[in-house]
């Protein structure tokens, strides 16, 4: 076992860290006491990551991104979870399900957006169908050579940037051994079409600046041409192409683990009670130990996933576990990091207290932890099932 | 014109250095390395220069065990040309860097060497300065700027009493100082193209030069801990002390 990073994913990591530390740092406090990042920042900041080369990373070098490789693709992301989600998504990653672009779709959504031209979303939940999709009530009804969608869709992350959006939606019913189920489509919807509004959505503990937004679509007309993939296959497709995402998500918490051990070590070295600095107290000493434990542990799930996905050997419950123990492992860290920082643990002027409510939608968003336990039992007991 | 610039491998600017436990030297193993600093700003003006049309190509080299490839890997993926590594076990004292670097000058025939005013592991600053006088080349030393015009180039160097701009005559050796520019980040595109770029190995008997050290380190030691600071009472108590004890008022 060979668990050297070649000298090119050394470079990668260095890279995305000087930019992460020259280019986005310096924002953050901004972003989060106005929660918001202006247009001249995010136009900025986007320019510099495309210059750099850093933008669409995950995407093929053939269609112009970066080709990176999963592991590789881990480190980034590992890298840029150290900054705040507002101003990290700016380096975009393009979601891979619109690799299932074709024909026309290419030129019209697919590679405008690795160019960072236009950003796209990415919209399932909805008020009535959170965990359980399929239980979905967005419909897209056949007529003619059109489709008619209705229906209202939330949380729905950075929906006021983006440019158009991947719909999931229910183009049909079909019983199976559990009761009748919906058949569900992605379609490519463009903002601005009539009958398709984008309005506010709430206001969230986590990631300040980075917004969600509640979509309606009212008879929205779309043409055939905009079926992402193929008709009733919206989940094979996203099966097909979105298990990197939780990942991603595995890996922006290692790295936001990284930041707060790395800070509250530092305070932990200097920071002196009762004659000596509190590192040297027990209490304080074991939980730096616990914490360095479990983010080790959490990058190494994280990094052999990766491995196993370049290879396609891995697994729905690889992935899982991975998401699982990296957010969790970052919630219990972030808690213990505020705790060893005492009242200052809780105040803006660093960034641990924002990392610590940001660690909070880790465990709900990609999937709760609760449906990621579900899949790695499930596997688990699947074979000893008649 | 051709721009030769020297890259050297040493322990990352971040990291504590620790002397080794028999104080032969300090710990190296398992420790961060990284592309001398001012070694980078010396890439980027090369980098810098080319972009402007004054230079077409640049060559990275770097001198010393096999993974300082790794540094010249950096320099290519920074956007250098090509690469050279003269590989050696010696221990290579600043003499000897500027006699390979000679030969190399006189293989590659640049027009311009630039390299860092010193590397942060030892401190020595004497490279570039040999290399200019055994080669009979004119020096700027410390540059802050570099203005060219046809066979000449203006360098602002940083002295005690402020800036002074000297011009030398092309070919020339520069080293640079901290604010002559700030390096870039290699980008994505660059990191991956930077395999393909093509780097050559030689060894210091390939280009006839002894790099036996003459300098024999007796003992490295770490610097003398700070003592925690004192309280005094009054103001009477301080100067006391001061012109006392500290000796210094
Ligand atoms: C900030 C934010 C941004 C988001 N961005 C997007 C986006 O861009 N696009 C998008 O489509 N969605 C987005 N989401 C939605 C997110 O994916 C959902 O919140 C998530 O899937 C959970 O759904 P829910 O909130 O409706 O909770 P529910 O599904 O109602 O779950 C409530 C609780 O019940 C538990 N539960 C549910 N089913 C089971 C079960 N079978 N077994 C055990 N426990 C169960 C859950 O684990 C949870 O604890 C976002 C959410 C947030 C908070």
């Amino acid at each position: 076992m060979d668990f050297t990073l070649s000298h090119e994913q050394q470079l990668i990591v260095e890279t995305v860290r000087s930019f992460v530390e020259r280019e986005l740092y310096p924002h953050e406090l901004e972003v989060e006491r106005t929660d918001r990042v202006t247009p001249e920042l995010a136009k900025n900041i986007k320019r510099k990551a495309l210059e750099a080369g850093l933008y669409a990373a995950n995407m093929p070098e053939a269609l112009g991104g970066g080709g990176l490789d999963a592991v590789s693709m881990a480190l980034m992301e590992r890298e840029l979870g150290r900054a705040s989600m507002a101003l990290q998504m700016l380096v975009a990653r393009p979601s891979n399900i619109l690799q299932a672009c074709e024909g026309e779709q290419i030129d019209e959504y697919l590679l405008p957006t690795i160019r960072g031209e236009r950003l796209e979303c990415l919209a399932m939940t909805e008020p009535g169908a959170g965990s359980d999709l399929r239980s979905m009530s967005t419909r897209a009804d056949a007529d003619g050579d059109d489709y008619v969608i209705n229906g209202t869709k939330h949380f729905i992350s950075h929906a006021d940037l983006a440019d158009y959006v991947v719909l999931f939606a229910a183009t049909g019913e079909e019983q199976t051994a559990r009761g009748p189920k919906k058949k569900i489509t992605a379609f490519l919807v463009d903002k601005g079409i009539e009958g398709f509004s984008v309005r506010d959505g709430y206001h969230s503990v986590s990631h300040r600046g980075y917004h969600n937004s509640i979509l309606e679509f009212d008879d929205c007309r779309v043409p055939a041409s905009k079926v992402l993939g193929d008709v009733h296959c919206g989940f094979d497709v996203a099966n097909e192409w979105l298990s990197a995402t939780r990942l991603q998500i595995a890996a922006m918490c290692v790295g936001r683990g990284q930041r707060a051990l790395e800070l509250c070590t530092e305070w932990a070295a200097n920071r002196r009670q009762f004659g000596q600095p509190i590192g040297r107290f027990q209490g304080t000493s074991f939980k730096l130990a616990d914490m360095a434990m479990e983010l080790k542990a959490a990058e190494l799930m994280t990094l052999e996933t990766a491995w196993r996905l370049d290879r396609g050997t891995m697994r729905d419950e690889d992935a899982a576990m991975a998401k699982l123990y990296a957010t969790e492992m970052l919630a219990r860290l972030t808690d213990d990091a505020v705790q060893i920082f005492g009242g200052m643990g809780l105040m803006d002027e660093l960034p641990l207290e924002r990392l610590w409510r940001d660690a909070r939608v880790e465990r709900i968003w990609e999937g709760t932890s609760e449906i990621q336990r579900h899949i790695i039992s499930r596997a688990l007991l699947r074979p000893h099932e008649s | 014109m051709k721009i030769l610039v020297a890259v050297k491998r040493v322990i990352d600017y971040n990291v504590k250095v620790r002397v080794k436990a028999d104080g032969s030297g300090v710990e190296t193993s398992n420790v961060k390395m990284s592309m001398n600093p001012f070694d980078e700003i010396a890439v980027e003006e090369a980098l810098r220069l080319k972009e402007a049309g004054t230079a077409e190509e640049i060559v990275a080299v770097s001198m010393g065990i096999d993974r300082c490839q790794e540094t010249i890997r950096t320099a290519l993926a920074m956007g250098a040309d090509r690469g050279i590594l003269v590989q050696t076990e010696e221990e290579l004292e600043p003499l000897a860097v500027a006699k390979l670097l000679k030969a190399l000058v006189e293989r590659e025939s640049p027009g311009l060497v630039i390299v860092g005013k010193q590397a942060i592991d030892g401190d020595h600053s004497e490279t570039g300065q040999m290399l200019a006088a055994i080669l009979g080349w004119p020096q700027g030393t410390f540059a802050s700027k570099l203005e060219f015009e046809t066979d000449s180039v203006n360098v602002t160097r940083e002295v005690d009493g402020g800036l002074e701009i000297v011009k030398l005559k092309l070919p020339a050796v520069i080293t640079t100082d901290l604010r002559l520019n700030e390096p870039r980040f290699a980008s994505l595109p660059n990191i991956m193209k930077a395999k393909k770029k093509p780097m050559e190995t030689l060894t210091p008997a390939e280009l006839g030069v002894d790099v036996t050290p003459r300098v024999t380190v007796v003992e490295v030691v770490e610097p003398p801990k700070r003592k925690a600071g004192i309280r005094v009472e009054s103001v009477q108590a301080l100067v006391e002390k001061l012109r006392n004890e500290a000796k210094v008022i």
